[in-house]
């Protein structure tokens, strides 16, 4: 056990106070210290992906981050991605087309698709299936998600 | 019957479950919490086998923010976990304490468990428990000769499951072919993305021990833990929210699940557990380890005349809640759609120093529609027989049902109700365009690709009962709640249950909530597994609901002074069903009209609520078949599938977008057993996969898009709604398949008799067949 | 899978950096790059670092540019810098090539090409980039810098010629002539794993004749190496089938595969032979 600090994360557009051991993950603070528990751990060794959250708009595994490291970015998670009541295009998509049964690993697919299409949203279908098979499934067998996305994409492709 | 209303059955309506789970507002057993809480972890033992010497938590126990930590002496009076069905004294030395007693019998066995006020404090102080264990020779094969399980010189060799019947060896004498091989299936299992957790927590106030995190067959465990902890059911309740995926390994009572229990009784604090990867991939039941020789006795034209298994099945250290279900199922399924005229199914149940293993999802069927699918395409091959044609010989025809054998799968005799195996086969050609397909692949390998299909064929069983209850009610504001015993593990049981609800009653599925998972609002129930909600919970549901339309209508005939039958209910709403316009009542207004307080009451029951029961004697057996087209890179032995079929007799979907996620998630699986998941050990019988980077479950990249025919030709004649289970179809003959396209593509009859087949096997037939 | 306890630092120049390192490196002190690959390791608790020193907030080190013929790396430089050539001719785009096959999206927004390299897995797609092309380490302390050729540098798996004091500042790739051509090719399981074998060629034509050959292997022994046997099975002789099986059959007798209950040696010398023939016919296209 090691002294804790005290810092200020940034998620979703507000401010946590918290005090954590350096050690203490990025993911467990958003989820325990900040309560924000749509993040979750699927195998704490940043294989799965279910913990993609966006830093500063790029996807990364809070797993792999301890929680001080993150002090002065841009954190958002699966809770910010809806505005209000309003669904995020990727969250309606993957509604619509049954992109998840469990829905485990349903938040870090939705951040990392945001973070990928909010980048580039000209992606193209194959560099699409190489960014989605980033993160792990073990209900849908993909395909759904796969068409979610690019549905979304294509929303998102319009609207600007 | 009913007037139109939005979800009925039949539409591919989008689930009830989505809208929190899309904005990260679930609730995981790792997002429950309550205040005061101890975080739980255990130690585990390092070693496959071993005579526990001393373990000792001292220096644990002085650790900062640690408030407790056990060995088995601290609980010692806690029995062994016993089996789901009752008691079987014959299995009952094979039980696993929650705490090893005196000996360790695989890495991962639990040996201490620590409590402190979080997670990784507690992780510190497991670390400081000292475990000394006398190391002692561990069994890792199967079919080795059997060693001693204990002191009292029991053997390795827990049982002999035997199944069979007919003359098999005046069948093997007078054959005229006789085709033998021996076959293995490697060891994988369900390894859901979300680790298992348990939450204990004891309500002094009302005398209640709770447990948080439960899954699959909460009314089962709870029976189990109020008999482990003697308590009166009542004061036991077990609470579902929801759950990253079962596949069957989640939901079992497991040694964490009796600890977290134990420990807030004790400590009077809530007690939380999450597992963590490392401990799953060693802790959470294995599955599918099987070695077969099997041999088939043939006539001059291919017909089978019997079929002898004596298999081997690998139940790792313990034999764990299902007792001998798997090795049972192996048994009793075997023959598949094939007419089998004499058979016997020898399997010896083995214990090894190796995880507990248990069920996976189509438990037994996977692993034996590999074998038996191996055989016929040995069988063919031998004869020199079209692989094909050799099933149409053997199948099992429609004039032939309902077929009985005198097999027994899951308590249950084995009796095939419906369906035209040979006709679905032909359906699945016909739409991936066999011949065509044959042609093209026929070109691609002259061309130097190595390229081929494969076909599998098999018989599934779902809709377990015996029994299953259901309550509907109504409330004043005309919301449904439907309350079953059954559980969720994400496949979309409660948009199911709510598209069965709202077609008998009348009502947007929208507005029907279903509850399930908790035992304390009803007061029985099976649970999810077996590819049985739908038809057993979804038929008791849809009996409750008509109960409940009977008695809506029959106030409303009152309220509307109107005939019954003139009446319907569309959107929620009654009125006579020959003006659109007129009087109307809602079902809410019905509710209200029978408060206990209403003159309108009569002489009815109050409330607008009844419970509906389903009796079934008999499961269901549905039937599918797959096709497989893999591409293999020679040089690096690497089994890519290009294209796959699944076709599946599934009686009647209720929401066939959710049928076609079972299937395609169902094949996944497949897939992962059939080309990259296998639970290897070294010679000491340390677990070698034990990371997301040595356990393979394949991404995007790997699994392609499947072909879905789903068939409704044969409705089940056992539930009135004509339901057949799907949530195993899409994994049974996946290594079938793609066993059947590797050879086919690598033009080896009879190369894979192993599964998985990783491109290191791959590379070794290559180089075997010179 | 929580990590060991450990006193954290955030230096913002690297001398800072430096002083931590000298200060802490008896205790176990290491550098947090990326932490893609250090941090699972600290999950597994097989890393237990007393003192974590994070060169993330150390700007000066997140630099990448091309000077005296050379690509120099900095240390906070990203996987994902290199999806783009960073440079013009053959090296951007070789860079550019592989990087493909590094992990995973996600993971090359943290992970860096120095870290890679320091934490030295055999089955690292740069560590095969370095040791192909005789990259030469950059390593700081306290007292001063020195500069580790490839060769020198992987010693084995998961170590190095670095000390408990020294930062891996920067890797310099040379830039390859503009008539270089390369292929590369890896196996893994999946996409996205680490390599069970890995071969990067590159060489340059030369009226018909190969020169200055390079074959650089990873994933199939316990560090990455150029292959010196099958490059002189290479260097002078026209391009074409014969050649390249030749060398491929040098580099797969040449290696000392690693071994283990899922991988046996005799596979990874399979693996070799392919991918080296392979990455020679791409080269060759």
């Amino acid at each position: 056990m090691t002294a804790k600090r005290a810092i200020t994360l940034s998620i979703n557009g507000r401010k946590y106070d918290v005090a954590v051991e350096p050690r203490r993950t990025l993911a467990d603070t958003i989820r325990d210290e900040c309560g924000q528990t749509g993040t979750h751990l699927g195998c704490e060794h940043g294989v799965c992906g279910a913990c993609t959250v966006l830093l500063d708009g790029e996807p990364v595994r809070a797993c792999l981050m301890f929680a001080v490291q993150a002090e002065g970015r841009e954190i958002r998670t699966v809770e910010g991605l809806a505005e209000g009541e309003a669904l995020h295009p990727l969250q309606r998509a993957f509604i619509a087309h049954h992109a998840l049964q469990c829905g485990f690993c349903t938040a870090g697919f939705l951040m990392l698709a945001a973070g990928v299409l909010e980048r580039d949203p000209e992606i193209e279908d194959e560099a699409l299936r190489d960014v989605l098979s980033s993160n792990l499934c073990r209900c849908t067998g993909y395909q759904n998600i796969v068409k979610a996305v690019r549905a979304a994409a294509d929303e998102m492709k319009a609207r600007r | 019957m009913t007037g139109a209303a939005k979800g009925r059955i039949g539409e591919s309506v989008a689930r009830i479950e989505d809208p929190p789970l899309v904005a990260g507002r679930g609730r995981f057993a790792g997002d429950i919490g309550f205040p005061h809480q101890l975080h739980m972890r255990i130690v585990r033992s390092p070693y496959a086998h071993g005579r526990i010497v001393k373990v000792d938590a001292g220096a644990a126990r002085a650790m900062p923010g640690v408030f407790a930590a056990w060995t088995h002496e601290d609980i010692a009076e806690v029995p062994p976990i016993d089996f789901r069905e009752g008691r079987i004294e014959k299995y009952e030395p094979y039980r696993q304490y929650a705490l090893a007693r005196d000996r360790v019998r695989y890495v991962g066995d639990p040996v201490a468990a620590v409590f402190a006020d979080d997670a990784y404090a507690a992780e510190d102080a497991a670390e400081a428990v000292l475990v000394e264990i006398e190391e002692l020779p561990a069994l890792l094969d199967g079919a080795a000769a059997p060693g001693r399980f204990d002191d009292a010189g029991r053997s390795t060799e827990a049982d002999v499951v035997r199944q069979g019947y007919g003359e098999v060896d005046d069948a093997f004498a007078g054959a005229a072919h006789v085709i033998e091989r021996e076959l293995v299936v490697g060891r994988h299992s369900g390894v859901p993305l979300e680790t298992r957790g348990a939450i204990g927590r004891y309500d002094a106030a009302r005398d209640v021990l709770e447990l948080h995190g439960a899954a699959k067959v909460p009314h089962r465990n709870r029976e189990a833990l109020a008999r482990m902890f003697d308590r009166p059911l009542s004061g036991v309740h077990l609470f579902e929210s929801h759950v990253g995926g079962g596949f069957g390994v989640r939901g079992e009572l497991y040694p964490e699940d009796v600890l977290v229990c134990a420990a807030a009784l004790r400590f009077g604090r809530p007690v939380k557990w999450i597992e963590d990867r490392l401990e799953h991939l060693v802790a959470t039941n294995h599955s599918r380890e099987q070695r077969h020789r099997i041999r088939a006795a043939v006539d001059e034209d291919g017909r089978l005349l019997a079929i002898d298994d004596t298999f081997f099945h690998d139940q790792g250290a313990y034999i764990r809640t299902h007792a001998a279900r798997v090795i049972t199922m192996t048994c009793g399924i075997l023959p598949g759609p094939y007419k089998v005229p004499h058979y016997r199914a020898t399997g010896h149940f083995r214990l090894t120093n190796k995880t507990p293993a248990a069920t996976y999802r189509s438990p037994g069927r996977f692993e034996s529609t590999f074998v038996r699918e191996r055989l016929m395409d040995a069988i063919a091959d031998e004869l020199g027989l079209d692989r094909l044609e050799l099933r149409r010989r053997n199948a099992v025809g429609p004039e032939d049902m309902p077929y009985a054998l005198p097999l027994v799968v899951l308590g249950d005799d084995v009796e095939y109700d419906n369906g035209d195996y040979v006709g679905l086969l032909d359906k699945a050609l016909a739409k991936i365009g066999w011949e065509a397909l044959g042609s093209d692949l026929a070109r691609r390998r002259a061309s130097g690709e190595a390229v081929g299909a494969g076909v599998s064929m098999f018989v599934e069983k779902s809709g377990l009962g015996p029994s299953d209850g259901a309550r509907v009610s109504v409330d004043t504001t005309g919301a449904v709640e439907l309350v079953t015993g059954g559980a969720s593990l994400g496949q979309g049981f409660e948009t199911a249950m709510a598209q069965i609800c709202a077609d008998a009653l009348g009502v947007d599925y929208r507005r029907v909530r279903v509850v399930h998972g908790q035992t304390e609002r009803i007061e029985f129930g099976i649970g999810a597994h077996a590819s049985r909600a739908t038809v057993m919970t979804g038929s008791a549901a849809n009996e409750a609901a008509l109960l409940v339309r009977a008695k809506a209508l029959d106030v409303a005939a009152e309220l509307l002074q109107a005939p019954i039958d003139s009446l319907d209910i569309r959107d929620g709403v009654v009125r006579r069903s020959d003006s659109a316009a007129g009087a109307s009542v809602t079902l809410g207004e019905i509710a209200a009209a029978l408060a206990p307080t209403k003159k309108t009451l009569g002489g009815r029951a109050p409330g607008l609520s009844a419970e509906g029961w389903f009796h079934s004697d008999h499961q269901t057996y549905p039937f599918g078949c797959h096709i497989a087209v893999v591409r293999i890179d020679r040089g690096t032995g690497a089994v890519a599938v290009e294209r796959y079929l699944v076709a599946y007799d599934i009686g009647r979907a209720v929401n066939p977008m959710l049928v076609e996620g079972q299937i395609a998630g169902g094949f996944a699986q497949g897939l992962g057993g059939a080309l990259f998941e296998e639970f290897v050990y070294d010679e000491r019988g340390q677990p070698q996969s034990v990371t997301f980077a040595d356990y393979l479950m394949p991404t995007a990249r790997e699994v392609p898009g499947i072909e879905l025919l789903l068939c409704e030709d044969a409705p089940s004649p056992r539930n009135p709604l004509g339901i057949k289970g799907a949530g195993e179809a899409g994994v049974t003959g996946v290594g079938a398949a793609i066993a059947s396209a590797i050879d086919d593509a690598l033009q080896i009859p009879g190369a894979v008799t192993r599964l998985p087949a990783t491109p290191q096997r791959i590379k070794a037939i290559l180089a075997d067949r010179g | 899978m929580k990590p060991a306890p450990f006193e954290y630092h955030a230096p913002r120049t690297v001398d800072d950096a430096l002083a931590l390192l000298a200060e802490h490196a008896a205790e176990d002190g290491r550098v947090l790059a990326g932490g893609q690959s250090l941090v699972p390791t600290m999950a597994f608790r097989l890393a237990r670092p007393g003192h974590l020193i994070d060169i993330n907030g150390i700007d000066a080190l997140d630099r990448i540019e091309a000077r005296d013929g050379a690509l120099a790396i900095g240390a906070l430089v990203r996987h994902a810098a290199f999806h783009r050539p960073v440079a013009d001719g053959p090296l951007g785009a070789l860079l550019s090539a592989v990087v493909r096959h590094v992990a995973h999206y996600p993971i090359r927004q943290r992970g860096t090409f120095c870290g890679s390299l320091a934490h030295a897995d055999p089955a690292a797609e740069w560590c095969c980039v370095a040791a192909a092309l005789d990259a030469e380490i950059v390593a700081r302390r306290s007292g001063g810098e020195r500069v580790i050729p490839a060769a020198a540098f992987f010693e084995g798996v998961m170590t190095t010629a670095l000390e408990d004091d020294e930062l891996l500042a920067e890797v310099r790739l040379p830039l390859l002539p503009g008539d270089t051509r390369f292929g590369f090719q890896e196996f893994s399981r999946r996409a996205g794993d680490f390599g069970i074998a890995m071969a990067l060629a590159a060489f340059r034509l030369d009226g018909g004749r190969m020169r200055e050959v390079r074959i650089g292997l990873g994933g199939a022994e316990d560090r990455a190496r150029r292959l010196k046997e099958a490059e002189e099975a290479l260097e002078g002789a026209a391009p074409g089938e014969d050649a390249f099986a030749a060398a491929a059959e040098a580099a797969a007798g040449a290696i000392d595969p690693m071994e283990d209950v899922s991988t046996t040696a005799a596979y990874r010398r399979d693996l070799v032979r392919v991918l080296t023939r392979r990455a020679l016919e791409d080269a060759a296209r």
